[in-house]
């Protein structure tokens, strides 16, 4: 619904120019005007003074339109599966779509592209009434479109009222291509999931500017509503091995993609560094001084059984690859325990982590912005709290 | 080869503070700069311009203020700039945005698109897929290296999780990109000179033959509906004393969150 300024109104007292997250309220003549950047949020129009600034009306829904949404029932969630191997991503999907089909009274479906069906039998117990499987050897690699193709015709057919997918390179790649293909609505990594008991819709929050702010998007025109969710933030639906439900097998012939994935190259690193996965971030930042502060990090990692994470400094020495950067320029992470060593704390890389759970900063400057953000902060030379947390976390669990 | 690389103007992020008393943004003064994944996309396209010959053009659709953003592409390298401006593309969402960059990148005709991963300000990556969607070609998200481009075919490489998938494609292609991909160029005293007798070619609604429905709020699915602060963290905790004690209260911390 289009925002307006009622210009008779206007007083031109520019109160309203700060209220606006977008940059969309601009002043000409002494007179406030809504530009193209405006997204509808409707933050100014309580703080005008003068109530001069309005929503204005647009044509509900069609009865059309209203049938038609009543068509869409169920819940799907793409199952993702990487080498054959299902994602974690997928058992979190699982959980909260069982949750949002039960409050809808409606099913649950995962879709799974590649691996195989016992892969599916087992987002049954997970927790999906039914799985449908396209499985091939050719469906193993992610192709944008055999997956499209494959996850559209799925939905086309089955009409589901919500579609979830995991906000991962996988997601993130290619079900922009089905929204786009079915005409509607997309939510990028979302972090939370809700039912809005008046008009069954579904509110989608995620975080916005950096993780500045947070907006709860809808799509009450349009279905199926489909929303791709951040990992680690859903709850792991409820495995019950007697859980039973229908695997469907859907055909792969006549699959064609444009792209073709060549091979698979496995970064070698000494512990993983998949960041988004873990339960553990140990990061560094310029404080580890080289080489020897990145073994450091290693070790208190593996003990954890972690993963090594780096500010954009440390990654622009060169000490620690691009792959491991936390912040705007390269990961948003929240694992339960994030442990900043040597890190500042610049605004690029505070959006990037302060999701975490429990975030340990560990910095010998007591001024350092990283301790804002802290749950738990030790002032202290890393050089010497590290090592000895390595060697306390290693005699806690007797390894 | 006609490359056409997508630029987006954002207010700087990392400048952005929230007022705690009105819970609102803080914007005054905050400076409007190209996305810096972006800057990524337009460096990846020079240099295949370089090797290959072509063209670069850069893309922007906003606000008509969105044209410093271009000349400044232009100051970096790019050939031409296009300005894709007009009140009936108020209030896009990501499809309608997508929607409407494909109709104009249709008319300009590219064999390369770039994009960068996505803007820093929205963060969906979500334009550049659904743009290549409207546009009936291929794309590639996550790009850190090319290792191969010629005529007819690329070859890239796509960063995943645990490493990186070899991609080749056929053209026409769009490609998302990463900060890993290169090192952007800054601008030379002789570009910018030029970017300020360049000429931004202005696309409104008229010229990309869109369908008016499809267009702006109205043609956007999806709908914010509030805003609000992120909850801020609880109390923070100074864990004092020598370091090993600083280390055994710690490890007692880890324990009651069940770390350890």
């Amino acid at each position: 619904m289009p925002i307006v300024v009622k210009i008779d109104k206007c007083t031109g007292c520019e109160t309203c120019l700060e209220s606006c997250p977008f940059d969309a309220i601009v002043m000409k003549d002494e007179k406030a005007y809504i530009n193209e950047f405006c997204n509808s949020c409707m933050n100014c129009l309580s703080v005008c003074p003068e109530g001069a600034i309005i929503e204005t009306e647009t044509e509900g829904q069609s009865e059309e339109q209203k049938q038609k949404i009543k068509d869409y029932k169920d819940v799907f969630i793409f199952a993702e599966q990487r080498e054959g191997k299902l994602a974690s991503v997928s058992y979190e999907l699982l959980g909260v779509g069982r949750r949002l089909a039960d409050e809808l009274d409606a099913g649950l479906s995962a879709v799974l592209i590649g691996a195989t069906a016992e892969d599916a039998g087992e987002l049954i117990k997970w927790g999906a009434d039914r799985a449908f499987h396209c499985g091939g050897p050719a469906l193993d690699k992610f192709n944008d479109d055999s997956y499209a193709f494959v996850l559209t015709n799925i939905i086309n057919e089955h009409k589901p009222a919500i579609v979830l997918a995991g906000a991962t390179p996988i997601g993130r790649s290619f079900i922009p291509r089905v929204a786009a293909r079915v005409r509607t609505g997309l939510t990028a990594d979302c972090t939370s999931l809700e039912i809005d008991k008046k008009t069954g819709s579904l509110l989608q929050v995620r975080p916005a500017f950096g993780g500045n702010i947070m907006a709860t998007i809808l799509c009450p025109d349009y279905r199926p509503q489909m929303a791709t969710v951040r990992p680690r933030v859903m709850k792991r639906g409820e495995y019950k091995p007697d859980r039973t439900g229908e695997i469907i097998d859907v055909k792969s012939d006549n699959i064609n993609s444009r792209t073709e994935v060549l091979e698979f190259v496995k970064e070698v690193s000494a512990i993983s560094v998949n960041l988004h996965e873990t339960d553990v971030i140990v990061a560094g930042g310029r404080g580890i001084g080289g080489e020897k502060g990145v073994k450091m990090l290693e070790e208190l990692a593996e003990s954890l059984s972690g993963v090594v994470g780096a500010s954009r400094a440390a990654v622009d020495e060169g000490w620690i690859p691009y792959r491991h950067q936390v912040g705007q320029t390269g990961k948003t992470v929240n694992p339960r325990v994030y442990i900043a060593c040597g890190i500042s704390g610049a605004v690029q890389h505070l959006v990037g982590m302060q999701s975490s759970d429990i975030i340990i900063a560990i910095n010998k400057n007591p001024e350092a912005p990283i301790f804002n953000v802290a749950s738990f902060g030790i002032v202290g030379d890393i050089f010497e709290i590290v090592p000895l947390l390595t060697k306390k976390v290693r005699e806690a669990k007797g390894i | 080869m006609n490359i056409i690389v997508c630029l987006k103007q954002v207010p700087d992020t990392a400048e952005i503070k929230i007022n705690p008393e009105t819970n609102t943004l803080m914007r005054e003064g905050v400076p409007s700069i190209i996305n810096p994944f972006d800057l990524h996309a337009l460096e990846a396209g020079i240099q295949i311009r370089e090797q290959l010959g072509g063209k670069v053009t850069v893309l922007s659709m906003g606000p008509p203020q969105a044209e410093t953003a271009l000349r400044e592409a232009v100051a970096i390298g790019a050939d031409e700039a296009v300005l894709l401006s007009d009140k009936a593309f108020a209030g896009s969402d990501t499809w309608a945005t997508s929607y409407t960059l494909a109709r104009a990148i249709d008319k300009l005709g590219a064999d390369i698109i770039f994009c960068g991963k996505q803007a820093i300000d929205g963060d969906t990556a979500q334009v550049g897929p659904e743009t290549a969607e409207f546009l009936d070609i291929p794309h590639i998200a996550y790009v850190r290296k090319i290792e191969q481009v010629t005529d007819d075919g690329i070859r890239v490489q796509r960063l995943m999780d645990e490493g990186y998938d070899v991609v080749k494609s056929s053209l026409p292609v769009l490609l998302t990109v990463v900060k890993e991909l290169n090192q952007p160029r800054m601008p030379s005293l002789k570009g910018k000179i030029t970017a300020k007798k360049a000429e931004v070619k202005k696309m409104g609604m008229s010229d990309i033959e869109a369908d008016e429905s499809s267009l702006g709020l109205k043609g956007s699915p999806t709908q914010v509906r509030n805003i609000f602060a992120p909850e801020s963290r609880t109390e923070r905790r100074m864990i004092e004393g020598k370091p090993e004690e600083q280390v055994d209260n710690l490890i007692k911390e880890l324990k009651k969150i069940k770390c350890l």
